[in-house]
């Protein structure tokens, strides 16, 4: 069955969101050339979605919350210590590395499934993107090798954010076969030395209902201001 | 007498690239389709990734062109599939890459087998760029992101420069 459009513009336009808080604060200047490029492939992959259900402004700049089908994972900050900013001030480099192999490993899985599958706007936008993808799967993988396979800090920290984000997976893959997503995952977290919880427990859901974190409001309010202060303006 | 439909051609396929003038839309193989019906003009064009930034661009510089060319109102669509490769881009295109310093994609894929699938992610790099500068073949990438969405950063061994590299897609 064919997924339906906005959940999966919506993930792709949270996640450039997100990704893009690193412009210009990541750790190299190779990789905040990278991150901009995966971020600016997704908001891609947003635009050419939404463009299809309506106006593509009003519906990324003007929808509330409660109005968004992503996924819980791409709207949490990339920041799970209890203290926020303890691992930095911009976020935790090993959250970023577990958070886009989760979600990069998805969208190949899913764009694959939806570019093979019935004709139609999805199949052709899927079509592009998941060479994109295949990219960003790449990138994510090659930091989850270095940072899981590396010294004993950077195990521990990239092994706590795939620990910490792993219930929110559940959610994730739920357009898609999960054995799939497994067979993408697995190999990459055993390579890079990395275990995964057991798939039992705390399974978050509700954002593909509209029932969203506390974080995906502080998002949309930073990502919609200038939108929503000059509404219809253009240059 | 040049037909309406060939002058229309003529002028879209002259239209460079914005981010490599060295090449024309038609040299990179993203103009898909010209048009006439009517006196009017559509000029189909496929992006070679979905969000690049030079597409409203290219779309701006054809109507210009072909207003410039005599052909009131015309317009140009996107299309998406068949998707845009690297493997579209021309001979000439390739040979003008290398002469502008870029080197131009491989026709084989490293990462992505025919089917766009994902292959091969723990190996090395097995694919093959010569030098634009002094053609060795001798050359490692630096990074795996440029300034476009399409490059990649690349170094010589041998001469030493870096270069841009068109990735495959």
């Amino acid at each position: 069955m064919t997924p339906d459009v906005l959940p999966i513009a919506d993930d792709a336009l949270v996640a450039a969101q997100r990704l893009l808080a690193w412009c210009g604060r990541a750790p190299t200047m190779e990789e905040d050339v990278a991150l901009a490029n995966i971020a600016l492939d997704q908001l891609g992959v947003a635009r050419a979605l939404l463009a299809t259900l309506g106006d593509e402004d009003a519906l990324a700049m003007t929808r509330e919350a409660h109005e968004f089908r992503n996924c819980l994972l791409v709207e949490l900050p990339d920041d799970l210590s209890a203290t926020p900013g303890a691992a930095g001030p911009w976020g935790d480099f090993g959250v970023l590395t577990a958070k886009l192999l989760f979600l990069s490993a998805y969208q190949k899985v899913l764009y694959d499934r939806l570019a093979d599958g019935e004709p139609g706007a999805l199949a052709e936008v899927a079509g592009k993107a998941r060479k994109e993808s295949a990219y960003h799967l790449d990138h994510a993988t090659q930091w989850a090798l270095r940072l899981g396979d590396g010294t004993a800090q950077s195990h521990a920290r990239v092994q706590a954010a795939v620990d910490g984000l792993w219930p929110y997976t559940y959610e994730l893959t739920g357009f898609v076969d999960r054995a799939d997503w497994l067979a993408a995952v697995e190999p990459v977290l055993a390579k890079a030395t990395l275990t995964r919880p057991a798939d039992e427990g705390w399974a978050p859901d509700g954002g593909r209902a509209g029932r969203h974190t506390e974080h995906l409001s502080y998002l949309l309010a930073e990502m919609q201001s200038v939108h929503r202060a000059h509404p219809g303006a253009t240059w | 007498m040049v037909s309406a439909l060939t002058e229309a051609r003529a002028a879209a396929a002259s239209v460079v690239d914005p981010e490599l003038p060295a090449l024309t839309i038609e040299e990179l193989g993203i103009l898909r389709d010209v048009t006439v019906v009517d006196g009017h003009v559509e000029v189909t064009i496929t992006p070679t990734y979905l969000a690049c930034p030079a597409l409203a661009t290219i779309a701006d510089d054809i109507r210009a062109a072909l207003s410039a060319a005599g052909f009131a109102d015309p317009s140009v669509r996107t299309q998406l599939s068949p998707p845009w490769t690297t493997d579209w881009i021309t001979e000439a295109g390739r040979a003008k890459l290398t002469a502008a310093g870029v080197a131009p994609p491989s026709r084989s894929l490293p990462i992505l087998d025919g089917s766009g699938r994902y292959s091969d992610r723990f190996g090395p790099r097995s694919e093959e760029v010569l030098c634009p500068q002094c053609g060795s073949s001798r050359t490692s990438e630096m990074a795996r992101f440029g300034a476009t969405a399409c490059q990649a950063l690349w170094r010589c061994e041998d001469c030493r420069e870096p270069f841009t590299h068109v990735k495959q897609h």
